[in-house]
């Protein structure tokens, strides 16, 4: 192996010289290409392995932590729900539509995988700014993507975030978060148990496509790039969908013993995996290995990431009732090779030998990096730039309102199938979806959050702010939080200052998701999210999900009017410092600067606790939290409804009015209730703060101070600048 | 009674026909796989939406050669009534039994949302139940929704009275604001909105009960007309 071949498989000579300690030879080129990927940041966690051990990962619904295809959560009843959250970020910016619509396809295999039938998706979107074409041209494909495939397969897009940065020009990010639910006791791991039990493969057939997608998700973006075209799969959500039918069908019979999905690095990690988790050895000879290109080389079909494929492991013997399944769904089942006594992967391609490498070495003894990490990076400076102007608040309002961050996003959620399977009670638009589970009376509320602005100013403060925020979204829906998916997009950990951010953002991550009692199920690291040396800001993104009866959810706009406003949590304090990560900041005085909101833990979950129990009480007519763009905009948004109901409130005197109408405080909810003093009650119960502001009224959305009234407006005038925003810009040519 | 909901490989609203039926207006409903060719003693059949064949000739243009087809067809020539919904609407005007195409909704993207319709016929087996000019809101969920004919058959269908819904706010660019047809025999109906996803109030509409309502009744009078 020549030095270029080793640094074209993305492996340091470090990492191959332990590769020839660990087989004792020189690597064969197929098994450089195998473990090229298996080691990599995208499949091995190298980077961050030592420090995602930080997290919590166990409560007493937890079935299944971190490590397998997707984390498991006991809902009661006899029934589980399995959900992950994975990122597409480097295909989908060579290759918008497929990048995005693969990205789904790969977490919904990750999920049924499990035996669990998908019913819910939502996608966490960044995109450089809209006024570039390029960028429009990105989401474009991106949103049309992930409409073709979930809603061809018949999953729904239940809601999600988009948000829209600089740092994002070159490195957009697609985070996909999947949710599935199925009996606790008919769980199915991926697990090649059984010496003797044929090794099957089914689904679509293995093409040239993908090639080293892994690998490629695992480095820096160059402009050579975007010549990876190739390395960008081609999704079938059709297959997908006979797929998942035919493999839910095969694990009724009992005859599957371990099945997992073929996803990044494709039949390498599944068939390393699967026998490195039951301590086995595989062995199979890529001969009978359906193909759908000629005169692929051992190399292309082990490292190919073909879509829609699935490797199972079944009982000797009962091959046939598994192949009957398929075969009805027209499936391809082939059995390509058998579980050995061994802990070999071994791989034969025409009865010759190709590879020959211990499991454990490949998918648990690669080499685990605790890089350096000194400060985190930070570009934006403490102080705002010069003396802040003195604003205009209905100009700032509307400006807000018709920001990329903020605006609806009607434009891109209508394009998903929302509603198929009906089970959603709660679609996008809303702080938190929700699913009902019909064999139970349960539902789940998922929270999609990432603020990478409040990050970029303050890892790990900034982690913190997004799990409270989705914790609060649950709450404020009145679903109780209990567990947590991440996905961590960062830039390159080579980087002292970049590593710092990861692990600043990681151990935020554990300090909240410990004390909101979230623990982490699974998740998805995405590094190297950087173009030309330019790293994006680090973006954790969390999805939260909570449970609740199944019922009719608390809307977050007024329903009626003369009803008491309350802000729940109460207005909050902000200063020079804590109001550079704001939306106010950002779209009204284009500067980042100071640190992120103040929040304290303690008194945010008792915000929690008051709204749920208030929404259970049946109190609150309507319950917003304040996040992006604070009180004046949630105030704005609540007035969004078919009722046409806004409100007149009144604020307190401030030195600045702008810091108490659009500071980003968090612990704070909106609401509006026939029944104040019970909400109050409830609010001094658990010490919250909380403040009658106003009453609901036609119409109008007016604001008072003292004898000055600083916005009085029509509710329409506020919200055709919102609801239209999005389909302007993406509009214009 | 019992309906029968048609599974395609790529069928993806089966299961919420057969549970709005079975679970939300009392029926019995049974799935029939797509190679069937006999539907057993169903008493009406639903061809549910998705993407049969995956869809990716033209919606429906597979689905039409199926063997189960051949069954619905004859089904239908008995005077059996068939609801074809959204994928199922496409499927039926593909295979003949209703006319016009559907095709890409005018501005060339998926759209889901609720609607609202107008009942323009209560002179049907699907909306007997319902008042003439009724309101109905159900959702949609397609990227190929717009019906088009030419004006010789639509002023055929108005004649006719076999526009059975219009939309109040046309979301595709159909023509004449079509969202609903019935075949000549009044016993075929096509629709693209979603009358199964509006079947319980947790669904944010009950409004597709109606339809399916209505079927049940005609079902039963028919069989006390067969019985006397």
């Amino acid at each position: 192996m020549t030095p270029q071949v080793i640094q074209a498989h993305q492996l340091t000579a470090a990492e191959y010289e332990k590769i020839v300690a660990l087989l004792g030879r020189e690597p064969t080129y197929t098994e450089l290409g195998i473990f090229s990927v298996m080691w990599s940041e995208h499949c091995s966690y190298k980077s961050s392995r030592i420090h995602l051990k930080k997290l919590p990962t166990r409560s007493k619904l937890v079935l299944q932590g971190p490590g397998e295809n997707a984390g498991i959560i006991d809902i009661g009843g006899g029934y589980a729900i399995a959900f992950k959250i994975e990122s597409h970020n480097h295909p989908s910016f060579i290759e918008p539509f497929q990048g995005a619509a693969t990205g789904v396809g790969g977490i919904l295999r990750d999920i049924f995988t499990m035996g669990a039938r998908p019913i819910a998706v939502m996608d966490a979107l960044r995109f450089g700014p809209l006024d570039i074409s390029r960028n429009r041209r990105i989401l474009q494909g991106v949103v049309s993507g992930i409409a073709h495939y979930g809603n061809c397969f018949g999953v729904p897009t239940v809601g999600g975030e988009c948000v829209f940065e600089e740092c994002y020009n070159g490195n957009p990010l697609v985070n996909v978060f999947a949710l599935g639910v199925f009996k606790k006791d008919e769980v199915f791991y991926g697990k090649a148990k059984g010496v003797g039990n044929p090794v099957i493969y089914v689904g679509a057939k293995t093409g040239r496509d993908g090639i080293h997608g892994a690998s490629m998700a695992s480095a820096e973006f160059t402009e050579e790039s975007k010549q990876k075209r190739p390395n960008v799969q081609v999704g079938d959500p059709f297959l997908e969908k006979l797929l998942l039918e035919a493999c839910l069908e095969a694990m009724q019979t009992g005859a599957i013993v371990g099945i997992q999905d073929m996803g990044a690095a494709g039949l390498t990690c599944s068939t390393c995996e699967m026998g490195s988790r039951a301590e086995t050895g595989v062995e199979i000879d890529l001969q009978y290995v359906p193909q759908r290109e000629t005169g692929m080389t051992p190399y292309e079909i082990m490292l190919s990431e073909s879509q829609e494929r699935m490797l199972l492991v079944a009982e000797k013997g009962r091959e046939e009732e598994v192949f009957r399944v398929f075969r009805k769904w027209g499936l391809d089942a082939v059995t390509v090779g058998r579980v050995t006594p061994d802990g070999i992967l071994r791989v034969k391609d025409h009865g010759q030998v190709v590879a020959e490498i211990s499991n454990r070495a490949l998918a648990d003894e690669a080499p685990i990096y605790d890089r350096p990490h000194t400060k985190p990076y930070r570009s934006a400076p403490l102080q705002p730039p010069g003396e802040l102007p003195a604003g205009d608040v209905r100009a700032d309002l509307i400006a807000l309102l018709e920001s990329g961050d903020i605006c609806s996003k009607r434009w891109i959620w209508e394009q998903y199938d929302y509603t198929v399977r009906t089970n959603t009670i709660e679609g996008p638009g809303a702080d938190a979806a929700i699913v009902r589970i019909k064999e139970t009376g349960t539902s789940i509320a998922i929270s999609l959050d990432g603020n990478a602005r409040y990050c970029a100013l303050d890892p790990r403060e900034g982690t913190k702010l997004i799990v409270a925020e989705c914790c609060r979204n649950l709450s404020t829906a009145g679903a109780f939080p209990v567990a947590a998916t991440n996905n961590l997009n960062f830039g390159n950990p080579e980087r002292p200052e970049i590593m710092a951010q990861i692990v600043a953002s990681i151990e935020g991550m554990a300090e909240a998701c410990e004390y909101f009692e979230t623990p982490i199920t699974g998740g998805n690291v995405s590094l190297y999210n950087e173009t030309l040396g330019e790293a994006i800001y680090p973006t954790p993104v969390m999805g939260i999900v909570g449970l609740m009866k199944t019922a009719k959810s608390t809307p977050i706009h007024f329903q009626e009017p003369d009803r008491a406003v309350i802000l729940l949590g109460g207005f909050g304090k902000c200063d020079n410092l804590r109001f550079g990560g704001t939306q106010y900041a950002k779209v009204i005085l284009n500067a980042l600067w100071g640190l992120p909101p103040a929040l304290d833990m303690d008194y945010e979950k008792r915000v929690h606790q008051a709204i749920r129990e208030i929404v259970a009480g049946g109190l609150a007519e309507s319950a917003h939290d304040l996040s992006d763009g604070g009180l004046a905009v949630a105030l704005a948004e609540a007035g969004f409804g078919s009722a046409g109901l806004g409100a007149h409130i009144q604020v307190p005197t401030a030195k600045r009015q702008e810091f108490q109408l659009f500071h980003e405080g968090p612990s704070r909810i909106v609401l509006s209730t026939s029944q104040p003093e019970n909400v109050l009650s409830i609010a001094r119960k658990f010490g919250v703060e909380a403040v009658e502001i106003g009453v609901t009224m036609k119409e109008r959305l007016r604001i008072d101070c003292g004898s000055e009234t600083l916005l009085d407006c029509d509710l329409t005038e506020l919200m055709r600048p919102w609801e239209t925003s999005l389909e302007r810009t993406l509009h214009q040519t | 009674m019992k309906f029968g909901v048609v599974v395609f490989p790529g069928s993806n609203c089966d299961h919420d026909a057969w549970f709005a039926v079975s679970n939300n207006l009392g029926q019995k409903a049974e799935f029939i796989w797509h190679d069937a060719t006999n539907l057993g003693d169903v008493d009406a059949v639903i061809l549910p939406g998705g993407f049969a064949y995956g869809d990716y000739l033209r919606c429906g243009a597979i689905a039409k050669f199926s063997p189960v087809m051949q069954s619905v067809r004859k089904f239908a020539a008995d005077g059996g009534l068939v609801l074809g919904i959204c994928n199922g609407f496409q499927i039926l005007a593909e295979s003949g039994l209703l006319p016009g195409v559907l095709l890409k909704n005018r501005g060339l993207r998926f759209a889901c949302k609720p609607v609202p319709l107008r009942v323009e016929t209560t002179n049907s087996p699907f909306t007997s139940d319902a008042a003439q000019g009724q309101r109905l809101v159900m959702p949609i969920a397609h990227g190929e929704g717009c019906y088009v004919a030419d004006e010789r058959t639509l002023d055929r269908l108005e004649a006719e009275d076999r526009v059975v819904l219009r939309y109040l706010d046309n979301p595709n660019g159909s023509m004449r604001d079509i969202a609903g047809i019935l075949s000549e025999e009044r016993n075929v109906m096509g629709l693209m909105p979603h009358p199964e996803r509006a079947t319980e109030p947790l669904m944010g509409s009950t409004d597709g009960l109606v339809i399916l309502q209505s079927m049940v009744s005609a079902v039963a009078h028919a069989s006390v007309l067969c019985g006397s």
